[in-house]
């Protein structure tokens, strides 16, 4: 078989298809114990596992936001947390027609002989983690790889590296009834033009399906995720359909039609930046056969954090904030955003940190 | 640039879009000269340039026939061959919109130390070949790689060599203004099951969008021609249309990106009914298609017709009726709306398949 055949096709099939449901997209809540520890630190909350459970909470239980999504990414911890009055997290997504989603890779080393590029751990026992992830209700997971441009990068050498760790771990969780998010992120650190971004992210691309097709992966039952194509962050600002039209035209000439969705990440782009781009995408009119979507982390989660800052009193109001995202994204997968969302404190704020790490 | 910056690209993409628009497709007429030997030995024709000559113009001027036809394919002799009054052909067809290609490989020669595979040649000065047919007015090219199913076949090292001429090729076509064709043509010949084929089809084409994206050609102004999705000629079950198109409409869901205008099928060993009721069912096929899904048919479009005119004059009127009416089947096959009932010509449905055809 071009796609081995896995016992679990039909399921991961549907799942990945429910995931691009025309109307919801995902929510990333799966920063790691160490980069929360940094979200939590920026509005001077102390970094401890109650503090994570309550964040955690506020999110997955603000009123209106499940109906926009159809998947929450899990950190490993979150998996396994309970809300204050004991019900399990993946139960309170499941109740709420959301598929838990877990992220299984272990962070990025350096590739030696590289200027800094990388690729991502996690391979190790991947099966057995995964099994144990589904057991505990997990349906879908996520492995980051991370690509950056330069002079001399991306090189081949790194690209291939990436492209078949993600290919690899495709396929291990196909095995295991967990649909893959393949992300390959080519981050937006550099002074290169929109130009030049598109076609790196067409070379990744390209590599990325070759991947997955000597793995024999099912791409039926697979997600995309994708940067946009826009300028560097250390260059001239570009409108939406600008990016829109590079964008949509990069996964033209590279993702197949039988990938159902692809779920972007918002990368260092504001709640609103993300938001309005999604929109322009939305709003083309030229050849799409995947519906496009969002998968936001800090695009989702900005406003909400602010206003929180930690304090149960400010947890209604934070979960509006939270609402008014998911709502106004919701909308951008359908092309139906008037740019009308109730702009909390920060929605405009750059979310752009040079080299994050993760 | 991801792919380069071609001076002729608007054109180029202009083009592919033309070839692909719904009620057409493309008539392949560029047998080289042994190969049309053969068709000739079939009914019994000498195989002279004044015999070929004229079996194009039958071809080329069938009233009512050009306008189910986007593109003809040529062999080299007859992009500068003229009608009997002498109009070249490439004017007839240019009056028609029709937009005349060429054929611009060399054939095959065997890989060595694999079991009989086959890599094309025809790379050298292919930069030069392709500015000439450019201003003879050829405006689309043609390059046939030729894969088999076997026990261990494809290679991997098969796969690759033909996957990356085909894109050396592409590019160099593109620089010099030719859209080119990417053919891919795994052959039937077999014992393999469907799901075989379809295996070996989706790894082929991966292949070929992989190799098409490093040598940076720009897929908007090419087109495909792959086989169908098919069981093996020797298998000993046929499959039905709705299954060949399943199958094959997968492959290309799993392996084309959207950015492609046309798919335009080849006819391999199939009968000239068989490929259009194939095509036909690859259209009716409810799914995501975002690429016409066309013909580019040889044996396909010209068996009824070159028996029936076994190369007498006084046959010329009854062979471009059967030539009309398998380019207007075909042509409702491109939009699903073949109903099945185009008068069969002698031999519509004959199966075409040589074992081991040698082009």
């Amino acid at each position: 078989m071009s796609a081995f055949t896995s016992k679990f096709a039909d399921e991961l099939i549907a799942n990945a298809a429910y995931i691009g449901t025309p109307g919801k997209g995902i929510l990333a809540a799966d920063e790691s114990t160490g980069t929360i520890g940094k979200r939590l630190a920026s509005i001077n909350v102390e970094n401890n596992e109650t503090n994570r459970r309550n964040l955690r909470e506020l999110l997955f239980t603000a009123p209106g936001a499940l109906p926009c999504l159809s998947g929450v990414i899990l950190f490993e911890e979150t998996l396994y947390q309970k809300s204050s009055d004991g019900k399990l997290f993946v139960d309170i997504l499941k109740e709420g027609g959301v598929l838990p989603g877990i992220k299984v890779d272990k962070g990025t080393v350096e590739l030696a002989g590289t200027n800094g590029e990388t690729t991502t751990q996690g391979l190790d026992g991947l099966g057995e983690r995964c099994k144990k992830y589904y057991e505990a209700g997990a349906r879908f997971a996520k492995w980051r790889a991370v690509l950056k441009i330069g002079e001399n990068e991306p090189s081949e050498h790194s690209i291939h590296e990436n492209a078949y760790g993600l290919a690899r771990y495709a396929v291990i969780c196909q095995e295991n009834g967990l649909v893959p998010i393949v992300e390959p992120e080519i981050l937006v650190d550099g002074s290169h033009d929109i130009h030049k971004c598109a076609a790196v992210t067409e070379k990744v691309l390209a590599a990325c399906y070759k991947a997955l097709s000597d793995h024999h992966v099912l791409l039926e039952g697979t997600l995309l995720k994708p940067n946009m194509v826009t300028p560097g962050s250390d260059s001239a600002k570009v409108t939406p359909e600008v990016i829109a039209e590079h964008t949509v035209r990069a996964l033209q000439r590279t993702v197949p039609a039988a990938v159902p969705a692809v779920v972007f990440l918002s990368g260092g782009q504001s709640e609103e930046e993300a938001t309005k781009n999604l929109n322009a995408m939305n709003q083309l009119k030229t050849k799409k056969p995947w519906s496009l979507s969002f998968s936001f982390g800090r695009a989702l989660q900005q406003s909400t954090l602010k206003t929180w800052a930690g304090k149960e009193e400010n947890v209604k109001a934070a979960q509006e904030a939270l609402y008014v995202r998911c709502k106004a994204n919701s909308e951008a997968t359908l092309g139906t955003y008037k740019g009308d969302a109730k702009l909390g404190d920060g929605a405009a704020e750059s979310l752009h940190v040079k080299d994050y790490k993760y």
